[in-house]
């Protein structure tokens, strides 16, 4: 049995949260100076230097990236060997939050409830998913992320006769509607399978890959390529202005599913899509 | 790239064209979802507004909180759709000009085209850059909605592009 004390647990999520929402990670980076290179729009290369150039005042700087510091989903990977002592673990992870946010100087952007809309005030809670498997390890993903493009996602209950073409087109469907609102170029993250609830928890987890890191199953990695190039050749651009780079990445994860079943869900990941994984 | 003075002018609005690059300086008033309530809600009791509406430019943001040594956080803008649903009615009252990002529906638009306004996007995401282009930021209604209280922001060099102009050209509509 391996004790982890609740105060290391906050302290670790506390500087994740401030690193991720000032730091771009190195994957996105490398994806928008790549870009830059490739887009043929002059108008779209002018943003894509604003990007980067806001990247290096926000890193410089120690700001936010981005003034939606988001609502914060937090995987979490706990060996069953582990005790946790001194209080909860999601409560650790919360106080983690509330903390980095006051710290940061960043937004805090959740209402209590979805109809009255009070400001919690302290950008909690999070959205947290717990695994629980075999050793003494934790390791937690912290993911802020905006709400244009959280609000772009969407989520579809195909026919599994509509197969590898069906999802294709819904993909597209869901980059073409969410146009500029989702600031691209983007990252767009893809679940396919389980159930419902399963399907659209994949397409946001699928968003955590580094882009420079292959799908482990060739074939899907293959599918992602040609799903990038046909976001592509839509002409969105960056901004949704018109250009080459409608996204910089397609990720997908898939899962056994229903005889009945083809779900399929897209999590639109920003230009401006920050995540940290820290092990303690 | 066009230097604009901020509230804008008729003649000012009128000249603009869609795709036109301009840098603003002057005075705009931040304001998004929260505080359009609000002020609509106000509007419909005859209630006061936060300011008076009439020529003003409205930037949809709700900036990161102030560090040590700065007038304000990160402050991007936010997606203007959201404020479609209120946007018709304020235009109406007098607002000439919106900052945002992302498309609006054909109500805003025909409002715009019939009172004369004109629709700005900022670089959406660019949070960190577009904050060293504000240089003096006072809550003026609303401090309660905390990040979507109404400031009043005085601007320099404030990069924009026109997305749609006062005769209903959109820069969304690609072909």
């Amino acid at each position: 049995m391996r004790n982890i004390q609740y105060e290391e647990i906050k302290q670790a999520v506390k500087s994740a949260v401030i690193k991720a929402n000032t730091l771009l990670p190195d994957d996105v980076l490398e994806a928008l100076e790549l870009a830059l290179e490739n887009e043929s729009s002059s108008r779209g290369k002018m943003f894509l230097q604003v990007l980067l150039e806001n990247a290096a005042i926000a890193e410089n700087e120690k700001m936010a990236l981005c003034q939606d510091t988001g609502m914060v989903s937090v995987d979490i990977d706990l060996g069953q060997e582990v005790m946790i002592t001194g209080g909860s673990l999601e409560e650790a992870v919360n106080e983690g939050i509330k903390e980095g946010y006051q710290e940061g100087f960043f937004r805090k952007s959740i209402v209590g409830d979805p109809f009255i809309r009070n400001n919690t005030g302290d950008n909690t809670p999070a959205v947290i998913h717990t695994h629980l498997n075999l050793g003494d390890h934790l390791r937690l993903t912290i993911f802020p992320k905006g709400a244009g493009s959280e609000n772009m996602g969407q989520l579809a209950m195909l026919k599994p006769s509509q197969g590898i073409a069906g999802v294709k087109e819904f993909i597209l469907q869901v980059v073409r509607e969410a146009g500029a609102n989702a600031c691209p170029p983007l990252i767009v993250g893809v679940g396919i399978g389980g159930n419902m609830e399963k399907a659209a928890y994949l397409a946001k987890k699928a968003l955590f890959r580094p882009m420079n890191v292959a799908n482990p199953s060739p074939d899907i990695a293959i599918l992602e390529e040609e799903i990038l190039a046909g976001i592509n050749a839509l002409g969105i651009g960056p901004q949704g202005m018109g250009g080459d780079t409608t996204a910089l990445g397609v990720n997908i994860i898939t899962f056994p599913t229903h005889i009945a079943c083809l779900p399929v869900a897209v999590s639109l990941g920003c230009h401006c899509t920050r995540r940290v994984t820290i092990e303690i | 790239m066009i230097d604009l003075r901020a509230p804008l002018n008729g003649e000012d609005i009128k000249s603009l064209k869609t795709g036109d690059e301009v840098l603003l300086e002057g005075t705009i008033y931040a304001a998004r979802d929260a505080a359009h309530k609000n002020i609509v809600e106000a509007i419909h009791r005859g209630g006061v507004l936060p300011f008076d509406l009439k020529g003003q430019m409205i930037y949809y943001v709700g900036p990161c909180p102030a560090p040590p040594g700065k007038v304000i956080g990160s402050a991007g803008p936010t997606t203007s759709g959201r404020m479609d649903a209120y946007a018709p009615l304020l235009i109406e009252q007098g607002l000439r000009a919106m900052i945002g990002k992302g498309n609006r529906s054909r109500e805003v638009i025909e409002a715009m085209k019939k009172h004369g306004a004109v629709y700005l996007a900022a670089v959406g995401g660019a949070g960190a850059y577009l904050a060293g282009k504000i240089e003096k930021v006072e809550t003026i209604a609303y401090p309660e909605l905390g990040p979507e209280a109404v400031l009043k922001m005085n601007v320099r060099n404030f990069p924009c592009i026109v997305a749609i102009d006062c005769r209903g050209n959109n820069i969304y509509d690609l072909k």
